[in-house]
């Protein structure tokens, strides 16, 4: 027995062992509660503003208006027509107004991802402009072209296009019509930085392959945007599903949607039980769109289709 | 699959094109052989891609006339011109797999099933990519996506391939593995290949005829040996192989380094300035009783010697103070009488391995 051999020994440990196995475990486990430290503050926060409140509207709904137990906010739901009838409005306000904005949206993005460099820029300056100004504002103005009086009715009677004044604003149409504009921009953003992504190479070799332009379009740009696409509609639908002062203000008390009747039965009739009830309902309902969405995705993207 | 008997010259006549004002290529006439294997070579900016990029059709020419076996196609849309081509960054379709990328071109062309199935597999056959249809393209190396291009490139039998630098994104020992194989596949289908590259030694390796491109026109067209041993100005001799410039005068029909007479093996250019074009692998260490009859002699000083293993680089002055490049392979003849830096030295250049050009500038 070498003095070496005896120091080989000291330095790989007890037989088996790893060289240092104990520091190092100790090293890594410190590096995770640091790391944990960091988050600490924001982990507090989600916890503090989503978590609890939603726990508490969760609770809430669980109580009816004598504060007994009862799942009677629920049942009504089923009962009442008029709640069968809101839900149907809202989501017929929400398909309505997401096909319009990809209809607008999908060629403004496209016109947008083709058009140089710096005249791009400007256009989405002139996209994102709205984001600016209030929701409030926006709608207003909105219902000063719209309505009966408005721009639009006077222009087409003074060009003799019509003789009645149509009825635009404080309906169905002119929710739309004002959600619509209020949207696009959610929607054409994604599309738009997804578009810019496509390797214009790509199309060349459609072109080059055979494929006219169309062909190139159709087989090659659109499902290269879809991944765009599909996250815009889903920011767009989503929202629509909860938005209340444009169709509060525009639908003129004729169109009901879910948020403004969780506004009703809250600050009106003070029945917080309904009113959360409401609110968990839309949650649930979003939550499980939003699922649907992510598995249709997702089967597509395990096939030949891929996002990146 | 055989291409050959479909394999279509290429005639460009004045080609002219200009971004904004500035020239990119100026009356440029290029006729590329039914079958032949043509780089055009040159440093960025020298148009080669432009070129490129009209002749597949996406960049519309200012003027001129290409025409493919005799039919003009200079305002033939992009996809109906039959042309193949392998992308820089190859262009693959992201969102189809291997098998749908190589049948996009036969599916625009309304081939029946069975036979796009039959041709695709042929064309993986041809790449060496049997059994990978399914991949999808995100799962694929870049060596296997380059050939993916390739097999795409060519399953629709096109008259013409284009390439964009097709190999330069891969690395040194991928990338001389795929010019071996891409000559060996061009030999085999005999398709009428353009391609580009800023890589000399590539174009070397691969070309059946090199186009030099400089500033928007075709500086020499040859074949890669006459470039190499025959470079006709600077720009070529430069930009083709390694070069060291001696700049020497002709007078009284004979070529002067200084009071030097210089012996050529063309005959004597006219009186004026030119330049001499010395490589590095011409030149040899010449001993003291040595016969001088045939080849050039130079005195120099060494001022460096490099050892590279197989090789050595030996760098030397002249009295001028021009530097000189020496390099010979690590025989033990040549390593036994090997100078040290400091030492003078006699450097022998074959009077048939001596070039002239007209100096530049």
């Amino acid at each position: 027995m070498s003095a070496q051999s005896a120091l080989l020994k000291e330095i790989a440990g007890p037989a088996g062992q790893d060289l240092n196995a104990q520091a190092l475990r100790a090293d890594a486990r410190r590096e995770s509660l640091r790391l944990l430290a960091l988050l600490a503050p924001s982990l507090f926060l989600v916890c503090a503003i989503i978590i609890v409140p939603i726990g508490w509207l969760f609770w809430l709904s669980l109580f009816d208006e004598t504060g007994a137990f009862s799942a009677a906010n629920y049942a009504r739901f089923f009962e009442q027509a008029s709640y069968i009838g809101t839900f149907i409005t809202t989501f017929k306000v929400a398909f309505i107004v997401t096909g319009a904005c990809v209809l607008l949206g999908y060629p403004l993005a496209y016109m947008l991802s083709q058009l140089p460099r710096r005249a791009a820029s400007i256009c989405l300056i002139f996209v994102i402009l709205p984001f600016w100004t209030s929701v409030l504002v926006r709608t207003y103005a909105w219902l000063v072209i719209l309505q009966r009086k408005g721009l639009i009715n006077s222009w087409l009677i003074d060009l003799g296009v019509i003789s009645q004044p149509l009825s635009l604003a404080n309906n169905f149409s002119g929710v739309v019509i004002g959600m619509t504009h209020i949207l696009l921009p959610f929607l054409v953003l994604p599309l738009y930085a997804s578009m810019k992504t496509i390797d214009t190479d790509c199309l060349r070799a459609g072109m080059n392959l055979g494929a006219g332009p169309a062909a190139t379009f159709r087989q090659i740009f659109f499902p290269l945007s879809l991944p765009g696409l599909a996250s815009g509609v889903v920011i767009v639908f989503v929202l629509c599903l909860g938005f209340f002062v444009t169709p509060a203000l525009m639908g003129g008390g004729k169109v009901v949607m879910w948020a403004m009747r969780m506004e009703q039965t809250t600050s009106l009739y003070s029945n917080w039980g309904a009113g959360a009830a409401l609110g968990v309902v839309l949650l649930v309902v979003t939550l499980a769109l939003l699922g649907l969405f992510q598995w249709l995705l997702g089967a597509r993207a395990t096939g030949v289709w891929s996002s990146r | 699959m055989s291409i050959a008997p479909s394999a279509l010259p290429i005639s460009m006549r004045r080609i002219e094109k200009r971004f904004g004002s500035v020239p990119v290529l100026r009356d440029l006439n290029l006729d590329v052989e039914a079958g032949e294997f043509l780089t055009l070579l040159g440093p960025s900016g020298s148009g080669k891609t432009t070129l490129l990029m009209i002749l597949a059709g996406f960049v519309r020419a200012n003027g001129g006339s290409i025409k493919v076996g005799g039919d003009e196609i200079i305002t033939t849309p992009p996809h109906k011109r039959n042309i193949g081509m392998v992308f820089q960054n190859y262009a693959l379709f992201p969102h189809m797999n291997v098998f749908h990328n190589i049948a996009f071109p036969l599916k625009q062309r309304g081939v029946a099933a069975a036979e796009t199935a039959q041709r695709v597999e042929k064309a993986l056959e041809l790449v060496k990519l049997q059994g990978l249809g399914e991949r999808r393209v995100d799962q694929l190396s870049g060596g296997q996506r380059q050939r993916v291009a390739l097999a795409r490139a060519i399953v629709f039998e096109p008259r013409i391939v284009l390439m964009d630098e097709p190999l330069s994104a891969l690395d040194k020992g991928l990338r001389e593995h795929m010019q071996i194989e891409l000559r060996a596949l061009h030999r085999r289908l005999g398709m009428t290949t353009v391609y580009v590259t800023h890589d000399q030694r590539e174009a070397i390796t691969m070309s059946d005829r090199i186009a030099v491109m400089n500033a928007g026109r075709i500086e020499q067209l040859d074949k890669p040996e006459t470039l190499y041993a025959a470079p006709k100005t600077q720009f070529v001799a430069g930009f083709i192989g390694e070069s060291n410039f001696i700049p020497v005068e002709c007078r009284n029909g004979s070529v002067w380094y200084q009071d030097r007479r210089i012996q050529t093996g063309a005959p004597t250019p006219p009186a004026g300035r030119h330049l001499m074009v010395v490589r590095p692998e011409k030149l040899r260490l010449v001993t003291a009783n040595e016969p001088s009859t045939g080849i050039n002699v130079l005195d120099a000083t060494v001022s460096d010697i490099i050892y590279q293993g197989d090789s050595f680089v030996c760098y030397a002055s002249l009295s001028d103070g021009r530097q000189l490049t020496l390099r010979d392979y690590c025989r033990s003849d040549v390593l036994a009488r090997m100078p040290a830096p400091g030492q003078p030295i006699t450097l022998g250049l074959d009077a048939k391995d001596t070039i002239l050009v007209a100096a530049e500038g």
